[in-house]
C-alpha cells in the first residue's frame, strides 16, 4: 500500500516498468521470407537466368502481338515477292512462296511455346498423380509401378513419338499427345522420390496425428513441399519439348504446311542456304536456339535458387 | 552379381517386347491396307499383294508370324522398294549410322570430360566460364540448326570441307562436330559438376598431402569418381544420338539407316519402320543393359540386388 506525501510530488514518467523491452527480444526484426519469397530473392540475383526470364516474357508477347504490328497474313502468298532479304518492307525477309518471315517467326513462337507449356502441364498433372501415388502408397503399389516406369523409361522416346505421329497424322494435338505419352515417365520419378523423402518427416506425422486424411496431407504437406524440384522439371521440360517439335517438324512430322513452326521454317529453309538466302533459317534457328538458352538458363537458375540447400 | 544380371536381362527382355507389340498394334491401327495408293483396281492382285505380305491371316498369327521374324532378324520385303528386304536396308545402313554414331560418342565423351575436367580445376577461372558458356550455348543449338550452319560456313563458304556424302575421313568431320555439340555440352557439366564435389572430398586432400602430383591426383584419384555420373547419362544419351543421326544423315545425304527411316515415314512403308523401329530399340535397350551391368561393376558401393523400395 502506497501512501502518497502530498509535500513531495514525483511525476509519473519517472517511473519505469521493468522488463517492458525484453517483450520485444523475441520478435522477429526481419520480414520473414517465405520459401518462395526467398527463392525468388535468390533468382533475382542470377543474372543469366534473369536475362531468361525477361527474354521469355518478351517472346511470349511478341507471340501474342507480333503479328498485329505486320500488315501480312501468315499464310499471304506473293509471288512476286519471294525470297526476298530482310528490307523496310519485310523485317525477316520472304520465303519461296512470298510469305513474310516476320509474321510467320511470331506464329512459330506461338506453336512452340504452346507445345512446350501444354507438354510440362500434362507431364506435370500426370507425374504428380502418378509419382504421388506410387510414393505415397509404398511397399507393393510402389513395386509394380516402379517396375512399370523402368520398362517406360528404356523406351528410346524420339522413336515411340515418330512411331506415333506416324499412326495419328501430323498436327499439333498429336505433338503433345506424342510428347507427354513417352514424356511423363521422368516428372513421376521425381515426384515419387520427393514424396518418399517427405511422408516420413514429423510435420506429416503430427498432420496425421491430428487427423488429417489422406487427400489433406498430400494437398497441404506433401505437394507444397515437393514443388521445388517439380518446378525445375518442368522448365526443363519446355525446352526438350521445343526440341521435340522442331525436330519432328524438321523430318517432315510436325506442323504442316502453309502454317508456320519454326522447325518448319528451318526444314523449308535447307535446300536454299546453299544459294545465299542465310535470313530464311537464321531467324527461325535463332529464335530456337535463344528460346532454348533462355530456358535452360532459367532452369538451372531455379535450380540453385529452389534448392534449401543453398539458401543463405 | 548373376541375379542381378538376370534380373535386368529380363527387364530388357520384357522392354523390347513391348516396343514389339506397341509397333505392331500402332501400325494395324492405321486405317486401310497399306496398298491403298497404288490403287490396284484388280481383286485379285489386291488378294495376291497381301498374301505376299501375309496380312490376309487372321491378327494373332499374325503377331506370332511378326514375333518369330523379329527374333529370327527377318524382318521381310519393303513394302515400297519390293525387291529389297528389310534385311538388306538394314544391312547397308546401320554400319555407317553406327561409325556415325560411335564416333560422335567418342569425340563428345572425350572433349566433354577433358571440357569439364578443366572447368573444374580452375573453378570461377577463364576455362571455367569459357567451357560453362559453351556448354550451355551447345545444350541450346538443336544439332540440325548446328548442321545448316556447319555446311553453309565451313562447307560452302570457306571450302575447308566436304559439305555431304560419307566417303572419307574428311566427309565424316562436319557430320560429328554438328551430332557431338550436344553431347560434349552434356558431359561436360556433368563431369564439371561432380569434379567440383570429389575435388572436396577427403581422400583427394589425402593424395595431396602424400604429395602426389596435381596430375596424378586428377588422373588416378578424381576422375574415376566424377565420372560415375557420365556412365549413367550414357544410356539415355546414347538414344539422343541415335535419333539424332536420323536429321544428320539426312542433311549431309550419308546413306545410313537415319536417311532409309526418314525415307520410310515420308512413304509410309511400314514394314521398313517397323523393321527398323524394333531394331533400333532392342540395339538401344540392349546398351542401356550393357550400360547398367557397366555402371554395377564400376560403383563398389552400388548393392547390385537392391533391397525394395529402394530406387
Amino acid at each position: 500500500m502506497v501512501t502518497k506525501d502530498p509535500r513531495v510530488s514525483i511525476p509519473d514518467d519517472w517511473f519505469r516498468k521493468k522488463g517492458e523491452d525484453r517483450k520485444q527480444a523475441e520478435a522477429v526484426v526481419r520480414p520473414s521470407l517465405s520459401y518462395w519469397k526467398d527463392a525468388w530473392r535468390r533468382l533475382r540475383k542470377n543474372k543469366l537466368a534473369m536475362g531468361g526470364l525477361v527474354f521469355l516474357v518478351i517472346l511470349t508477347l511478341l507471340a501474342i502481338f507480333g503479328p498485329v504490328f505486320s500488315p501480312y497474313e501468315v499464310t499471304a502468298t506473293d509471288l512476286r515477292n519471294q525470297n526476298m532479304a530482310p528490307s523496310a518492307a519485310h523485317w525477316f525477309g520472304t520465303d519461296e512462296m512470298g510469305r513474310d518471315v516476320f509474321t510467320r517467326t511470331w506464329y512459330g513462337a506461338r506453336i512452340s511455346l504452346f507445345v512446350g507449356v501444354m507438354a510440362a502441364l500434362i507431364d506435370f498433372f500426370i507425374g504428380i498423380i502418378y509419382g504421388g501415388v506410387s510414393g505415397y502408397k509404398g511397399g507393393r503399389t510402389d513395386s509394380i509401378m516402379m517396375r512399370i516406369i523402368e520398362i517406360l523409361y528404356g523406351l528410346p522416346h524420339l522413336l515411340v513419338v515418330i512411331l506415333l505421329m506416324v499412326v495419328m497424322g501430323p498436327s499439333l494435338t498429336t505433338i503433345i499427345v506424342a510428347l507427354t505419352i513417352t514424356g511423363w515417365v521422368g516428372m513421376a520419378r521425381i515426384v515419387r522420390g520427393q514424396v518418399l523423402q517427405i511422408k516420413n518427416f514429423e510435420f506429416v506425422t503430427a498432420s496425421k496425428s491430428f487427423g488429417a486424411r489422406t487427400p489433406r496431407i498430400i494437398r497441404k504437406n506433401l505437394l507444397p513441399n515437393t514443388m521445388g524440384p517439380i518446378i525445375v522439371q518442368m522448365t526443363l521440360t519446355v525446352p526438350s519439348a521445343i526440341f521435340a517439335e522442331a525436330f519432328l517438324s524438321f523430318l517432315g512430322l510436325g506442323i504442316q504446311a502453309p502454317y508456320a513452326s519454326w522447325g518448319v521454317m528451318a526444314n523449308d529453309a535447307l535446300p536454299v542456304i546453299l544459294s545465299g538466302d542465310w535470313w530464311r533459317l537464321f531467324f527461325p534457328a535463332f529464335f530456337i536456339s535463344i528460346t532454348m538458352f533462355a530456358f535452360n538458363v532459367l532452369g538451372d537458375g531455379m535450380q540453385d535458387a529452389l534448392d534449401p540447400k543453398l539458401r543463405g | 552379381m548373376p541375379l542381378y544380371i538376370l534380373k535386368r536381362f529380363i527387364m530388357m527382355i520384357i522392354t523390347v517386347l513391348i516396343i514389339a507389340t506397341l509397333t505392331f498394334v500402332l501400325m494395324r491401327a492405321i486405317p486401310g491396307s497399306p496398298f491403298d495408293e497404288e490403287r490396284t483396281s484388280n481383286p485379285t492382285i489386291q488378294a495376291n499383294l497381301e498374301k505376299f505380305y501375309k496380312l490376309d491371316q487372321p491378327m494373332p498369327i499374325q503377331y506370332l508370324n511378326y514375333l518369330k521374324s523379329i527374333v529370327t532378324f527377318d524382318y521381310g520385303p519393303s513394302i515400297k522398294k519390293p525387291n529389297e528386304s528389310v534385311n538388306t536396308l538394314l544391312a547397308r545402313g546401320f554400319p555407317i549410322s553406327f561409325e556415325l554414331g560411335m564416333a560422335t560418342i567418342i569425340v563428345a565423351v572425350i572433349s566433354g570430360i577433358i571440357l569439364g575436367t578443366f572447368a573444374a580445376l580452375r573453378h570461377n577461372g577463364i576455362i571455367d566460364y569459357m567451357a560453362m558458356t559453351f556448354a550451355v550455348v551447345g545444350i541450346s543449338i538443336p544439332n540440325f540448326v548446328l548442321a545448316t550452319l556447319l555446311i553453309q560456313q565451313v562447307a560452302v563458304n570457306w571450302h575447308l570441307l566436304p559439305p555431304a556424302t560419307w566417303s572419307s575421313p574428311k566427309h565424316m568431320i562436319l557430320p560429328v562436330i554438328a551430332l557431338a555439340t550436344g553431347p560434349t555440352a552434356i558431359i561436360a557439366r556433368l563431369t564439371r559438376a561432380s569434379m567440383l564435389e570429389v575435388l572436396t572430398q577427403d581422400y583427394i586432400k589425402m593424395a595431396r598431402a602424400k604429395g602426389l602430383s596435381p596430375f596424378r591426383i586428377v588422373a588416378r584419384h578424381a576422375l574415376r569418381n566424377a565420372l560415375m555420373p557420365v556412365v549413367t547419362i550414357m544410356g539415355t544419351m546414347l538414344a539422343g544420338i541415335l535419333t539424332g543421326t536420323f536429321v544428320i544423315e539426312k542433311i549431309f545425304a550419308i546413306p545410313g539407316m537415319g536417311k532409309y527411316f526418314v525415307e520410310s515415314i515420308n512413304n509410309r512403308d511400314y514394314p521398313v519402320i517397323m523393321g527398323s523401329t524394333v531394331f533400333y530399340s532392342a540395339f538401344l535397350v540392349f546398351m542401356l543393359f550393357l550400360v547398367d551391368i557397366v555402371y554395377g561393376f564400376l560403383d563398389p558401393r552400388i548393392k547390385l540386388h537392391k533391397k525394395e523400395g529402394e530406387v
